[in-house]
């Protein structure tokens, strides 16, 4: 994947700039190479299906497990989705021309780890109703438990991206990356799955949604620098 | 402050029935300390040893 | 005095050396002192029975799980704002202690939880928030020593380390935050609700803890640096180096 360099007549750098040139690129790779999206919705609803078939198919206890399941699911299917985010880009030095760019790191990292959640999180959260309904969940549920994804799974790709970064060209590979990122996801999945096992058994999913969107916005704030950081030390 | 609260030796071991979860504990972090201690010594003296090889390899060149 | 003298591997090597064994000294009798009168004077408790006595170990080893991740993560952010050598190699060395007394924080809490609460273990926020603790070290330790160049391993650990701070306050404020089995602080600092010989002993303990911490990584980073520093002609000059 070849990587067409930021504009060098743009002598001054941006947030903006460099997010949305990140961005759009690496959606434009995604397009033309939208194998990795369809795998990682693929592996989810794979995941998914293999819980009923392992433990038992009553209705009861898929209703009563599903929300955790599907999380779960999620989760796992974002984090193998990590390494796609910074490897290719590592291998072929394209990243290490966006250090050189006029652009903060912070913005185009930032960009990345957007793109990154557009072909990765979104489909796991437009795909869970669909899930859910195998797993008999209530109309409300599903939608609590979209929403939770909706919230939780950016906080995921922050999370990864900046795991995903620090790894890069580590001994250890995908082992080394489920140590670092899978402990960061704890609290993700503690409140997302909470939402929706909250809402099915009759609770308010108001306070673990609340918490999801808190961690959300620390992790907008916090966490692009840390992308960025992240990048900047693997490739110096 | 200073008077011995058990009334014997096999008192203080029995621990009021609850010995096996009172020694697990503190046996634990006794093991724990014992191995911290000696993987500090190994460490040394591996460190020690990669310094003298390095020497050798570069007096034979 | 000049802390940058000391700042630097060469004499901070020397230093450690000479300091190490008067802080396994002063643990050791501390220990023996806190011990005495955890095991031996401190009276049963009305509730618990003398499984209580795990908190003079428990309680001590927990604070020191969070407090070396705290120092830990405070050498990490010295190291990538100064990129000064002794301190990430202080972060190296502080990790497995701070490991193992997070591990020792979780097997003992087990072993208390067994006979109090009827479990070894519950997926409560404290308990969880501490496992978790205990992989962020784990991380730590395996990416530092993940990549060829041991700088590169120095910046991406401590990176990884100052984003798993946000854990600290969530293992320390757990207990209040959500309503779980996990009792709350024995110790609080306004009308005590311990035994004055309950509450000295833990402290004793815990100032032990510090101590025998402080020795280990002082022990440990002199490892370090010799690992780091083994093509340096001082290090060569060094008595023990030269057989």
């Amino acid at each position: 994947m070849s990587a067409p360099a930021p504009k060098r007549h743009q002598a001054s750098g941006s947030f903006s700039g460099g997010f949305s040139w990140a961005m759009a690129r690496d959606l434009r790779l995604a397009w033309r190479h939208p194998d990795e999206a369809v795998l990682t919705v693929a592996f989810f609803a794979l995941v998914a299906s293999l819980f009923p078939l392992g433990i038992g198919a009553e209705p009861q206890l898929l209703a009563r497990i599903g929300p955790g399941v599907i999380w779960v699911g999620a989760l796992l299917a974002a984090f193998l989705a990590l390494p796609g985010l910074f490897a290719a880009d590592y291998a072929d030095g394209s990243l290490e021309q966006m250090t050189l760019s006029p652009h903060p790191a912070l913005g185009w990292a930032a960009g990345k780890v957007a793109a990154h959640w557009i072909v990765s999180g979104l489909p796991l959260t437009l795909l869970s109703p669909l899930i859910g309904l195998q797993y008999g969940l209530s109309p409300d549920t599903l939608g609590v438990q979209a929403l939770s994804l909706l919230i939780g799974t950016p906080v995921l790709s922050l999370l990864g991206g900046a795991c995903a970064a620090l790894a890069l060209g580590a001994r250890g590979g995908g082992m080394l990356l489920a140590l670092l990122a899978l402990p960061l996801f704890v609290p993700v999945l503690i409140f997302g799955a909470g939402a929706a096992e909250a809402q099915a058994t009759g609770l308010s999913a108001t306070p673990h949604l609340s918490l999801l969107g808190a961690a959300l916005i620390a992790a907008l704030v916090g966490l692009p620098v840390a992308v960025g950081a992240a990048v900047r030390i693997a490739v110096d | 402050m200073t008077a011995i609260w058990w009334k014997s030796w096999a008192d203080f071991w029995a621990m009021g029935g609850q010995a096996y979860f009172v020694w697990m504990s503190f046996g634990a972090l006794l093991v724990a300390i014992v191995v911290e201690l000696l993987l500090l010594r190994v460490r040394r003296k591996r460190a020690l040893a990669a310094i003298e090889e390095e020497r050798d390899l570069e007096a034979e060149n | 005095m000049n802390w940058f003298h000391f700042s630097s591997p060469s004499t901070f090597y020397g230093l450690a050396g000479r300091l190490a064994p008067w802080f396994f000294i002063l643990a050791t009798a501390l220990a023996a002192w806190g011990l005495y009168l955890g095991l031996l004077v401190a009276p049963t408790d009305a509730q618990q029975g003398e499984v209580y006595r795990v908190i003079f170990i428990h309680v001590p080893t927990a604070w020191m799980s969070m407090f070396l991740y705290f120092i830990m993560a405070c050498y990490c952010a010295l190291t990538l704002v100064f990129n000064t050598r002794l301190s990430a190699m202080m972060a190296r060395a502080i990790a497995p202690t701070g490991a193992m007394f997070t591990f020792i924080a979780l097997w003992t809490g087990a072993f208390w939880g067994r006979p109090t609460w009827g479990t070894y273990w519950v997926w409560d926020a404290r308990l969880t928030s501490e496992l978790v603790l205990l992989f962020l070290y784990f991380g730590y330790m395996s990416l530092a020593n993940a990549f060829e160049d041991p700088r590169r391993g120095d910046r991406a650990a401590a990176l990884l380390a100052l984003i798993g701070v946000v854990n600290l306050p969530i293992i320390y404020f757990s207990v209040q935050w959500w309503n779980t089995l996990h009792q709350g602080s024995s110790v609080s600092f306004k009308g005590t609700s311990m035994h004055v010989t309950m509450l000295t002993g833990m402290l004793v303990m815990s100032a032990s803890a510090w101590m025998y911490a402080i020795g280990a990584t002082l022990v440990r980073v002199r490892s370090v640096i010799l690992e780091r520093e083994r093509r340096a002609q001082w290090i060569r000059n060094l008595p023990e180096a030269s057989a």
